[in-house]
């Protein structure tokens, strides 16, 4: 068993009006010099070890994430 | 002529498209997210709503429906397929129409009349429409900004598969107003704002939405 963690973030170029909304509420709670936000979602899978790297780039180019607005990145961590 | 309407779990508008279809003179057709089958159907429609209540991303899990895989077989060898909102999601994700549809800018909710220039009348669910005719239809979508890259969007404007822009102030920050496009062949066509809630002056804002049904209709006994 492994735990993997997938990160998926929105491209760069691509507009992310909720991590903006987070970075325009930050003075306002009294939070200064914090000059962009861009939010994402963090997923953890618990793997047997029958799963490679290979099927694990494919779970998240083709389902976790959407190529098309959102750059993904698969890590193996530590238990 | 039958045309399929599928209902996902968590599809809202499966019943309108439904009604939209009967109003044209078509039967519909209940189609189940789990069944393959297409039960003979000449187009379908994928309906609004939340499939899988937007979980992961919107349609993200709807495009992996035994159904869908039919229907995308359909879909290449020439069969009109219309996605609305949602099912305009489903398209973008299963890959069948190109870009991507993303949170609104501002985040509202947008739940509002909203008027649409008919930009293509060559797709097979917009040939009963004039060129730049104006169309008030109702749009609701939390997720309706639709994106692309700039490659993808010169080729759909260069192919003129820009098939309905927003008119007015954009309502969701889709790039270059975009509210509705088709593929290559105009035969699949997606859009955000909802035509099947506009076929009656007495449950809609008009009667501007029953075109695109006629339309099909059309391009079914032309073919």
């Amino acid at each position: 068993m492994a735990r993997v963690v997938v990160d998926v973030m929105p491209k760069p170029e691509i507009l992310d009006p909720q991590g903006q909304a987070v970075a325009g509420a930050l003075p306002r709670l009294g939070f200064q010099g914090v000059t962009e936000v861009r939010q994402g979602k963090h997923f953890e899978l618990e793997v047997d070890d029958s799963v490679d790297d290979a099927t694990l780039a494919k779970i998240a180019e083709s389902f976790l994430a959407n190529p098309v607005i959102e750059d993904w990145a698969v890590r193996r961590v530590e238990l | 002529m039958k045309i399929g309407v599928i209902t996902f779990p968590g599809s809202l508008d499966d019943v309108d498209a439904a009604r939209a279809v009967r109003y044209a003179g078509a039967e519909p057709v209940a189609l189940w997210h789990a069944d393959q089958d297409l039960h003979e159907v000449h187009a379908v429609i994928v309906p609004g709503g939340f499939s899988y209540g937007d979980y992961l991303r919107c349609g993200a899990i709807a495009r992996f429906a035994p159904v869908m895989t039919s229907v995308l077989d359909a879909a290449r060898g020439g069969m009109p397929v219309l996605g609305i909102c949602n099912g305009f999601q489903i398209l973008c994700e299963a890959g069948l129409l190109p870009g991507a549809l993303v949170r609104n800018s501002r985040l509202h909710f947008v739940c509002r009349d909203q008027w649409l220039r008919v930009e293509n009348t060559h797709t097979a669910w917009s040939s009963r429409y004039e060129r730049s005719a104006e169309l008030l239809v109702p749009l609701k979508s939390g997720e309706g900004g639709y994106v692309a890259d700039r490659s993808i969007l010169d080729e759909l404007e260069g192919e003129g598969r820009v098939v309905f822009r927003y008119v007015g102030k954009n309502p969701n920050g889709s790039l270059r107003d975009i509210a509705g496009i088709s593929s290559p062949n105009g035969r699949v066509v997606g859009m955000m704002p909802h035509p099947e809630h506009a076929i009656d002056a007495l449950t809609g804002p008009t009667d501007d939405g029953l075109g695109m049904f006629y339309s099909v209709l059309d391009s079914l006994v032309a073919a």
